[in-house]
C-alpha cells in the first residue's frame, strides 16, 4: 500500500490539486482511497466523492488533528486495504505550523500557497522542511519574479525537495503531481515512524485548563523571554 | 544557452475540439502577436509557453525547444530559465520593500545585485510618479507596479524568450516598455488588443474559444497602415500626457491639423502648395 500524506495551510488548495491528480490516477486505472482529517467541519468528502473513489472523513473535534491522524493511521491503512486500493491519500487539516504528519516511509507532500508572501516558506516549519514534494499553488496570481523568489525560499528551507507548480482551478501541473504520487513507496504499518516529533504537550492547558492567569499554569512553561521553567510538584 | 526555435504543438480548445493550428514555430528575432476577444484563451496560451507545457495543461499543448522536450531543470530552475514573462498582474502581493525584492530576484536569477539600480532607473522612465527603493511593493500603483515588472524582466530576467501579456493596459509608456523588453535576437510573443502593437508583429495568432484558430501574416498593406496608426497613436499619447498634467483644451482646433496631416499627408501638402 502506497501512503501519501498531504499537508498545507487551510485554503492553500490541497483538496483542489488532489481532486485533479486523483482524477488522472483514476483514468489510468489506479485505485486510490482518500481520508480527509479536519477538526470541526469539512465538506471535502463530497468533492472527493464525485470521483467515485472511497472517501472517509475524520473529525478530531477538540484533539489536535495531526495527532488524531497519526494514531488512526493503522485503521486508515486497513480500511484502504479492504477497499482493494493500492494507494491511500491522507489529507490533513493543516492548522499548526509545528507538526509534520509525514511518516518516514510515506510520500510527504506539502501544498504551499504562493500568494501568502515570500517569507511564508520560512514560517511553515517541519511540514515544509521534511516534505518530499512541494506543490506551489496560485502562482498565476503573482508575477513571475515573485514566483521565482517563493521557489528560492522553499529551497532555503528544504533544499532536497522537488517543487511542482500547480493550478487547483484549471488543473495545470496536476498531471505531474499524479506522477509524483505514483513514486510513493509501500509502507510497512508496523515499523514506520514519524519524520519529526509531534509538538510538546506538557502543560495544564494541554489537559483542559481554561483560566489565563499565570498562577493556574503547571508543567513545562516557556516564557516569552526564552526562559523555560517547570512549575509543579 | 542559445536556442534556434520554440515550437508550440496544438492541443484542444474549450470544447475539446482539436485546435485548427497544429504547430507554430517561432525563431530568434521574430515577434508574434496573440489576438482574440477576452476569454478566448490568449493568457492561457502564454501561460502554457511559460510553463513549457507537455500535455499537462488544460489545452494539452506541448512546447518544444529546438525540437526537443525541455529538461526538468530548464522548465523549473530560474537560473536556467529560458523565458521571461510579463503577465496581466497589476499589483505585487509580496510585502517587502522594492529594494529587497529586486535584490532577492537578482539572487534567484544569478544576476549581479548592482543591476537593481538599473531596474529602478528603467522603471522610472516608464511611469509617472517615481518609484523609490525604500517603498513597499504593495503601495505601488497599478502603473508603477507594471513599470517595475517590465523593468525587472528587461534587466534581471533577461531571457531569450519574452512573453508579454497586454503591456498597454496599465497606463505606462507602452512603446518604451516594449523596446526595453524586446532585445535583438529574442523570441517575442505579445498578447494585445492594441492595433499598433498587433501590426508591429510579423505574424499573429488568432485565438477563439480557447484554441489557436488561425495564423495571419502581417501584410505589406498592414505595414503601411501601421505608419499612419503610429502617428494617430502618438497624437493620442501626447494628448494623454496633457490631460495627465492638468492642461485644458480649446475645441478641435489643436488636433485637426495634426490629424489631417497624419491621415492625408499628400492632399494636405498639395493644398498648402
Amino acid at each position: 500500500m502506497k501512503l501519501i500524506v498531504v499537508a498545507g495551510t487551510p485554503g492553500s488548495g490541497k483538496t483542489a490539486v488532489l481532486v485533479h491528480a486523483l482524477k488522472i490516477l483514476g483514468e489510468s486505472g489506479h485505485r486510490c482511497s482518500v481520508v480527509k482529517v479536519d477538526c470541526l467541519y469539512t465538506d471535502d468528502d463530497k468533492r472527493f466523492g464525485k470521483l467515485n473513489i472511497p472517501v472517509m472523513v475524520g473529525l478530531s473535534k477538540d484533539m489536535c488533528p495531526d495527532h488524531f491522524a497519526i494514531y488512526n493511521l493503522n485503521e486508515m491503512l486497513e480500511w484502504a486495504k479492504k477497499n482493494e486500493s493500492d494507494c491511500l491519500i491522507l489529507e490533513t487539516a493543516g492548522l499548526c505550523h509545528r507538526c509534520a504528519p509525514y511518516s518516514k516511509e510515506c510520500l510527504g507532500v506539502c501544498v504551499a500557497d504562493a500568494t501568502a508572501g515570500p517569507n511564508t516558506p520560512l514560517k511553515l516549519g517541519p511540514f515544509l522542511s521534511t516534505a518530499d514534494f512541494v506543490v506551489v499553488t496560485k502562482g498565476d496570481m503573482i508575477s513571475q519574479a515573485e514566483r521565482e523568489i517563493f521557489r528560492e525560499k522553499i529551497l532555503e528551507v528544504n533544499p532536497k525537495c522537488a517543487i511542482l507548480e500547480a493550478n487547483g482551478l484549471s488543473g495545470q501541473g496536476c498531471a505531474a503531481f499524479s506522477e509524483a504520487m505514483l513514486k510513493a513507496n509501500d509502507v510497512s504499518d508496523s515499523e514506520d515512524r514519524l519524520r519529526h516529533s509531534a509538538p510538546l504537550a506538557v502543560c495544564t492547558l494541554c489537559v483542559g485548563e481554561t483560566r489565563i492567569n499565570k498562577e493556574y499554569h503547571r508543567g513545562v512553561l516557556r516564557k516569552i523571554d526564552g526562559f523555560q521553567t517547570y512549575v509543579g510538584e | 544557452m542559445d536556442i534556434r526555435k520554440i515550437t508550440i504543438i496544438g492541443g484542444y480548445d474549450k470544447h475539446g475540439i482539436k485546435e485548427p493550428v497544429e504547430q507554430i514555430d517561432v525563431r530568434p528575432g521574430e515577434m508574434f502577436g496573440v489576438v482574440g476577444p477576452t476569454g478566448s484563451g490568449k493568457s492561457s496560451l502564454i501561460s502554457d509557453i511559460e510553463q513549457m507545457a507537455q500535455g499537462d495543461t488544460f489545452s494539452r499543448r506541448r512546447v518544444l525547444l529546438d525540437d526537443r522536450v525541455p529538461s526538468y531543470e530548464t522548465r523549473t530552475d530560474p537560473r536556467k530559465k529560458m523565458i521571461a514573462q510579463i503577465s496581466q498582474n497589476m499589483s505585487f502581493l509580496a510585502d517587502m520593500s522594492v529594494g529587497d525584492f529586486l535584490h532577492l530576484h537578482a539572487k534567484c536569477r544569478g544576476v549581479r545585485t548592482s543591476q537593481v539600480r538599473e531596474v529602478l532607473r528603467l522603471a522610472n522612465t516608464l511611469t509617472g510618479e517615481p518609484i523609490r527603493e525604500d517603498y513597499n511593493l504593495t503601495i505601488l500603483s497599478g502603473g508603477q507596479s507594471r513599470a517595475l515588472m517590465v523593468a525587472d524582466v528587461a534587466v534581471i530576467s533577461d531571457s531569450p524568450i519574452v512573453l508579454i501579456d497586454e503591456v498597454e493596459n496599465a497606463g505606462i509608456r507602452k512603446h518604451e516598455a516594449l523596446n526595453a523588453l524586446v532585445g535583438n535576437g529574442k523570441i517575442v510573443m505579445v498578447v494585445t488588443h492594441d492595433p499598433v502593437l498587433a501590426l508591429m508583429t510579423e505574424k499573429r495568432i488568432v485565438m477563439k474559444n480557447g484554441g489557436m484558430r488561425t495564423l495571419i501574416d502581417t501584410t505589406q498593406g498592414e505595414t503601411e497602415l501601421l505608419e499612419s496608426l503610429k502617428s494617430i497613436d502618438g497624437l493620442l499619447l501626447r494628448l494623454r500626457e496633457k490631460v495627465r498634467s492638468g492642461e485644458s483644451f480649446d475645441g478641435n482646433g489643436q488636433i485637426r491639423d495634426v490629424l489631417m496631416q497624419t491621415l492625408y499627408p499628400k492632399t494636405r501638402n498639395e493644398e498648402t502648395a
